[in-house]
């Protein structure tokens, strides 16, 4: 029994002293908060691309110096949160970063479901909130409902559309016969994928000869990529998710599966994928690319690898990046913690970013890229919308042996 | 009604009138928390409802839920809201009620991981139906549903449950499966029908996941598998509610509160190790208050008559 | 023929996942729920071994083993002993079981996460074709499939011929009866526990050649040890055992022959339709 009442009162102890300890605060800095997955099912994305964005922009922005306001330059003091890859969990931390800690501004969360469940506390709160990892067909909807929401990925249709654009052209250029093996993971973004570019597919004059989905967390696809290969076809396509993105390209490699246009959505574009398959990752199309030989990209790569101690994505880190940029500098040009002012100032202006420029019309970004393929040690973008630099796409080499 | 009876509805009248009386300080953040009490409280009590009296741990919880979710993000377009609740009440009843016939003949720990299985074959289906079947736009459930709509109609589902588990408790029902649970041999043999006695209770706390789903569908406004039918919902949900004490009806309730309150607490407190610091929390709670928080309070209260 | 040997391999995997849990659950009758996070701790040590010494997975093994094992002895003897202990009977052994763990496995993952932060890893290592009956598998799934078979027979041969394998299933009968015949029941029952721990760490660094894993994903592999266990009839290892190539064959020959959609579809339902039947798991028997 008295064991016991030393335990309880030690647990009382050490609630107590976590109630006790609250960070210093100093009044010449502005309060940044941050919420995301640090652990759950989407943890393993936002390391790779929202987690060290948010230290990379920290600290760029405090090594010179803070934002520049009316009343002197400002400090960035982050306060960060996991929401453990539950929406209510998310839900409660903007709440707590915008009434509790009072922070200034707050960083959009990681993933389309997050985002679209947050939506309506930025609004409520009166926070802008610059959507990154995101991709919905809502957006209309979304915009219109929310002034103050802003996306930067584009919509699924587009996302669809241009996989199949590429492929297309390859088709009319004579690379590569009609014949599609098409495979979905069973998930939310997977399934609206492949439901979207089925009719697609079949008007560009393509003939999908597999099309099967397999759960997410299999942990055998053997199976899907003896089946696709058995179909014979000229094109693979995987609307994937990361984990099943490498074990397909492992299992296409294993099973010989040779095509001429290799497409895995989600993670191709993540330097893992380039780590694990080295030279058999050339030509292989992903979700996402970019310019990454453009000054400021190099420039933001090498710093990336610098500050964080890891490498950058190619598709989204440097999105999220620019995203932070944005903010800075609608922050910097208002002068003030005006949120109403900050966000009137993004809607209405043009960003220089490390993606090149950045305008929201009707709070969605329309320039971004949709496809990328492994081209040597890099992940090159070959078809974006209204982004200059696309490659030329080239056909994937057989696998090494 | 007894006099003790009629204090602790008075209690409970109190308590909830100030509950309900939260989303009106106009704190955001503490109705959130709210949303996550009450959420887990009425998931944690009608879970109780059946298990505590039963012995049967139940891991359907998130294949309840997850359904109940769906029902709203796929009907939200065609159907008013109130038509899509019903409707999910009456498929919760209806699979609760199947389930409940299939898995009479299991017990204890069979049991436990039947349930589970369960829950992950009804995800496994919805998403393959709905590869194969659905439409492309996914499922987007935006209304005008707002928070405090939805924390108020969760205490009313709660505080419906706690009159069924009131009104069970006191029936012939509720002393029926006091029965089952200490000896169901001997249940059998005192002419008890042990069933249809279990059968009721699973489907009672199987309708109420499904509908607290369908209400919480509004607030995360995009229905993705993997959170729906969330595995990790269910096994919260039996923690809180043996955190709590399952044999009482107000044992859930008194473990949910706490354990929400420090859940957030860390959350907030030590953001790069949440986990790490709940599994500690998490271990000393178990080491430190065998019996639940139910347990613990009626042992002080014994003591407490016991100087008198 | 291609159905088969994959749906082997797959059983292979799975028996890896599946038979420490059972030595664990139906010996020391602890229901794991860190179990899942015990493996994929055994993948990161795999990775840090290949990663910084160059070490194959495979003679990894001879270090990741022995370290689990001490460490789930420890893990036994300090935090579960005194459940054990405390409880009064199976149930209450059960509900305090299943709380605990879950606690240590929110350690786990947490420790996990500090250590190597929650990117997703993977390597690759022997990821070639190898041609079983002229149809190409890929050769590291061969190699753990092998781990498991060795893995297998040596517990088997462990349980049935020696000694201490005689204590350790007297004690999974009945421990009451055990303890009468002078068995040390909580001896008996940290081996077992200590044992299943190293043989999931074991499975975790053979199935890190070919899975990709992060620090949170344990909850996948625990989910799919139970249901393994559960329905191979909890006593007896030979049961996981089968149960896992049942599993692997199933859903193989699902994913080939109907679609990969529903593969874990068919195995849930495999395993709801075989406890429906045969309530007490393939090889358990009639307790009541």
């Amino acid at each position: 029994m008295f064991r016991r009442t030393i335990l309880s009162t030690a647990a009382a102890g050490l609630v107590a002293a976590a109630l006790a300890f609250q960070p210093a605060q100093a009044a010449d800095t502005i309060k940044i908060g941050a919420s995301a997955p640090k652990t759950g099912p989407l943890a393993g994305g936002a390391a790779t691309t929202q987690w060290p964005n948010v230290r990379l922009w920290v600290h760029d922005v405090n090594s010179r110096g803070g934002l520049k306001l009316k009343d002197g330059q400002k400090k960035i003091e982050l306060i960060e949160y996991d929401d453990r890859t539950t929406p209510g969990e998310a839900i409660k931390n903007i709440q707590r970063l915008a009434t509790q800690d009072k922070v200034d501004f707050i960083l959009a969360p990681f993933g389309t479901g997050f985002t679209i469940a947050t939506a309506p506390i930025f609004n409520k709160l009166g926070y802008p909130q610059l959507a990154v990892s995101a991709i919905t067909d809502k957006i209309p909807a979304l915009t219109k409902r929310y002034d103050n929401i802003f996306f930067m990925l584009g919509s699924t249709t587009t996302f669809t559309n241009s996989v199949v654009d590429i492929l297309k052209k390859m088709k009319d250029d004579g690379k590569i016969g009609k014949r599609v093996a098409m495979v979905n993971v069973a998930d939310a973004f997977g399934i609206e994928l492949a439901n979207a570019a089925r009719p697609v597919f079949k008007k560009a004059g393509f003939e999908i000869v597999y099309d099967k989905s397999y759960p997410l967390g299999s942990q055998d696809l053997s199976p899907v990529i003896k089946g696709a290969k058995a179909s014979n076809p000229d094109a693979f396509v995987a609307w994937s998710y990361p984990p099943d993105t490498f074990a397909l390209t492992a299992q296409a490699k294993i099973n010989d599966l040779n095509v001429k246009a290799f497409y895995t959505a989600v993670a191709t574009a993540y330097p893992a994928f380039k780590g694990k398959f080295k030279a058999d990752a050339e030509g292989i199309l992903g979700a996402g690319g970019i310019d990454p030989d453009t000054p400021a990209l190099k420039e933001y790569f090498k710093r990336h690898k610098e500050v964080t101690g890891k490498d950058a994505d190619y598709w989204a880190s440097a999105v999220t990046y620019a995203s932070f940029q944005i903010l800075e500098q609608a922050i910097e040009a208002v002068g003030t913690l005006d949120r109403k002012a900050v966000t009137e100032y993004i809607k209405k202006n043009e960003f220089k970013t490390v993606i090149g420029p950045v305008k929201y019309d009707n709070q969605n970004s329309a320039r971004y890229w949709t496809v990328g393929q492994w081209q040597g040690n890099k992940f090159y973008g070959v078809s974006s919308r209204g982004r200059p630099g696309a490659k030329a796409i080239i056909e994937k080499p057989a696998w090494n042996k | 009604m007894t006099g003790a009876e009629v204090r602790n509805f008075a209690v409970a009248i109190v308590l909830f009138a100030l509950a309900a009386l939260i989303p009106l300080t106009g704190s955001g953040y503490w109705l959130s928390i709210g949303v996550s009490i009450a959420t887990y409280m009425v998931l944690s009590t009608s879970w109780a409802l059946f298990s505590g009296p039963t012995h049967y741990i139940s891991l359907a919880t998130g294949a309840f839920y997850g359904i109940g979710m769906y029902v709203v993000g796929l009907g939200i377009e065609i159907l008013p809201y109130p038509v899509l609740l019903l409707i999910a009440a009456v498929l919760g009843a209806a699979l609760a009620a199947l389930v409940g016939l299939a898995t009479l003949r299991l017990s204890g720990v069979y049991f436990v991981i039947f349930t589970l299985g369960l829950a992950e074959l009804i995800r496994q289906l919805v998403n393959w139906g709905q590869t194969t079947q659905g439409s492309s736009s996914g499922l987007y459930v935006l209304t005008d549903i707002s928070e405090p709509m939805i924390y108020w109609q969760l205490l009313g589902l709660g505080a419906i449950v706690y009159l069924l588990g009131w009104w069970i408790n006191r029936s012939r029902l509720g002393f029926a499966l006091r029965i089952i649970g200490n000896d169901e041999v001997v249940a059998v043999h005192s002419g008890i029908n042990t069933a249809s006695a279990k059968i009721i209770l699973f489907v009672v706390s199987g309708t109420v996941a499904t509908v607290t789903g369908a209400l919480l569908a509004p607030r995360l406004s995009y229905i993705e598998s993997s959170i729906a039918f969330s595995p990790m919902l269910s096994f919260l949900v039996v923690i809180m509610a043996l955190l709590g004490g399952a044999h009482r009806l107000w044992g859930p309730i008194i473990g949910v509160v706490p354990f929400m309150l420090v859940w957030d607490l860390v959350t907030a407190k030590f953001p790069n190790q949440t986990t790490l610091v709940l599994g500690i929390c998490f271990l000393l709670i178990v080491y430190a208050i065998p019996h639940g928080l139910a347990g613990l309070v009626e042992k002080y209260r014994a003591r407490a008559r016991g100087a008198f | 023929m291609e159905i088969i040997i994959g749906g082997i391999l797959l059983g292979g995997t799975y028996a890896l996942i599946a038979m420490g849990l059972q030595l664990q659950y139906g010996v020391a009758r602890i229901m794991n729920l860190a179990n899942g996070e015990i493996l994929v701790a055994g993948s990161f040590a795999a990775l840090w071994l290949f990663a910084g010494a160059q070490l194959s997975p495979v003679l990894s093994l001879i270090i990741v083993v022995p370290i689990a094992f001490v460490g789930n002895w420890l893990i036994y003897q300090y935090f579960l002993l005194p459940l054990v202990k405390r409880s009064k009977n199976q149930g209450q052994l059960e509900v305090d079981s299943i709380l605990s763990t879950f606690g240590i496995s929110f350690i786990f993952v947490g420790v996990m996460h500090a250590i190597f932060g929650g990117e997703y890893f993977n390597y690759e290592y022997l990821e070639i074709p190898f041609q079983v009956f002229e149809e190409p598998f890929a050769l590291n799934r061969i190699v753990a499939f092998l781990g498991a078979a060795i893995a297998a027979a040596c517990l088997y041969f462990w349980l049935n011929q020696t000694r201490s394998g005689l204590k350790l299933r007297a004690v999974s009968v009945n421990p009451d009866a055990a303890n009468l015949v002078a068995i040390n029941v909580n001896r008996a029952s940290a081996m077992a526990f200590a044992l299943g721990g190293a043989v999931t760490a074991g499975g975790g660094a053979l199935i890190s050649m070919f899975v990709t894993f992060d620090a949170s994903i344990g909850v996948l592999f625990t989910m799919k040890a139970l249901i393994i266990v559960i329905l191979g009839g909890v006593k007896e290892i030979r049961g996981s055992i089968v149960a896992a190539f049942v599993l692997g064959l199933a859903e193989t020959a699902v994913a080939s022959l109907i679609d990969p959609g529903l593969t874990l579809a068919s195995a849930f339902l495999l395993f709801i339709l075989i406890l429906l039947f045969r309530p007490q798991g393939l090889f358990g028997r009639q307790t009541s």
